[in-house]
């Protein structure tokens, strides 16, 4: 008699309930192997997404016992509390069903932040040299890691306070392209994140940092753009 | 929160740091010294500097707490865009208003 695990998963969309499994403890199991084993063996409606499932794409992110995280990075063993798992899709997004959720808002709120390259050259001129130890790069450097997983944008107090928001990724994306000499969009892009919503909305809770699986601090660029934003503002430039 | 608004919270704030514990000096002096309120109106009533000093506090606290109270409801309720501009400067003025009313009666001869 092989031992089982407890795993709750939430099925339906906002309006919908948690419904149990059980589910065979295996070693080394992930829990994306868990919510894979139920689709496969248990309940084939069941909808949830992954991609590459070795911890690079970030699309297997879900709320795993009221934390997000990535599934196919996360030990069964770690998080299991009395035999017990509880997993859903991830906070502060619409439910598509079960634990997919809607990552329009997310992705429209990157292309509001201005977090696009805005090019200043053409093929013509010249590779742009720069030095990967100046300050700027190495500020745009801290935070360009990012593959825009939404577990950030899950944990932020902020994001769930305030439907504005643009987010911990999105501020983040705009700051490496803040510090890319190559770009020719800052004063768009600092107004933009200078706006209600913006970077000034942040409270420094350090919840993305905490839970940013590339061990990235989005607080810290944002923190970057609230100096920046402001010294342009005093100075009239925005 | 936008960056106009941040710019006026920092900057009252950095004003406040000083002139908080200078009223708390002030309250701490008084009490210590056993002042009556006499004595203490002897000292304020007809003052420039005691009006101009404390008229600057109630200024930046007014404004401070309507921003930061804007922020809070924001975050706590559903109101949104010019009816929250609304309330800030409701709050923002009244306070003011408050505030400067205790600065007149304590500097006024």
């Amino acid at each position: 008699m092989e031992s089982t695990i407890d795993v709750s998963l939430w099925r339906g969309k906002e309006d919908g309930h948690y419904q149990n499994y059980k589910v065979p403890l295996r070693t080394s199991q992930t829990v994306l192997d868990v919510v894979t084993w139920v689709q496969r063996n248990s309940d084939p409606t069941l909808s949830y997404r992954f991609t590459c499932r070795v911890g690079m794409c970030g699309s297997c992110a879900m709320t795993v016992n009221g934390r997000p995280r990535w599934t196919c990075r996360t030990h069964v063993s770690k998080v299991v509390v009395d035999g017990r798992v509880q997993i859903g899709p991830l906070a502060n997004l619409p439910v598509i069903k079960d634990l997919a959720c809607n990552m329009d808002a997310f992705f429209k709120k990157w292309q509001r932040a201005k977090g696009v390259f805005a090019p200043s050259k053409s093929k013509a001129d010249p590779i742009e040299k720069i030095a990967p130890t100046s300050a700027q790069r190495c500020a745009a450097d801290a935070a360009i890691e990012c593959i825009n997983c939404g577990v950030c944008y899950a944990a932020c107090d902020t994001v769930r306070w305030d439907e504005n928001y643009l987010g911990p990724a999105a501020l983040n994306r705009a700051w490496t392209l803040v510090n890319d000499v190559r770009d020719s969009g800052n004063s768009g892009r600092l107004a933009a994140v200078a706006a209600e919503g913006g970077c000034h909305a942040c409270h420094s809770h350090e919840s993305c940092r905490q839970y940013c699986p590339n061990a990235l601090n989005p607080t810290t660029s944002i923190a970057g753009l609230k100096r920046k934003t402001t010294l342009a503002y005093i100075r009239g430039d925005l | 929160m936008n960056v106009r608004l941040y710019l006026v919270q920092r900057a009252t704030a950095a004003i406040m740091a000083p002139l908080v514990l200078a009223h708390l000096a002030v309250i701490y002096y008084a009490t210590g010294h056993s002042l009556s309120a006499a004595d203490i109106l002897g000292r304020t009533r007809g003052s420039m500097a005691w009006g101009l000093a404390y008229s600057l506090f109630v200024l930046v606290v007014s404004a401070h707490a309507a921003i930061g109270v804007r922020v809070v409801v924001a975050e706590w309720t559903p109101l949104r865009g010019s009816r929250l501009d609304v309330l800030m400067w409701t709050i923002g003025i009244a306070l003011l208003a408050l505030g400067l009313r205790a600065v007149a009666a304590v500097v006024l001869p």
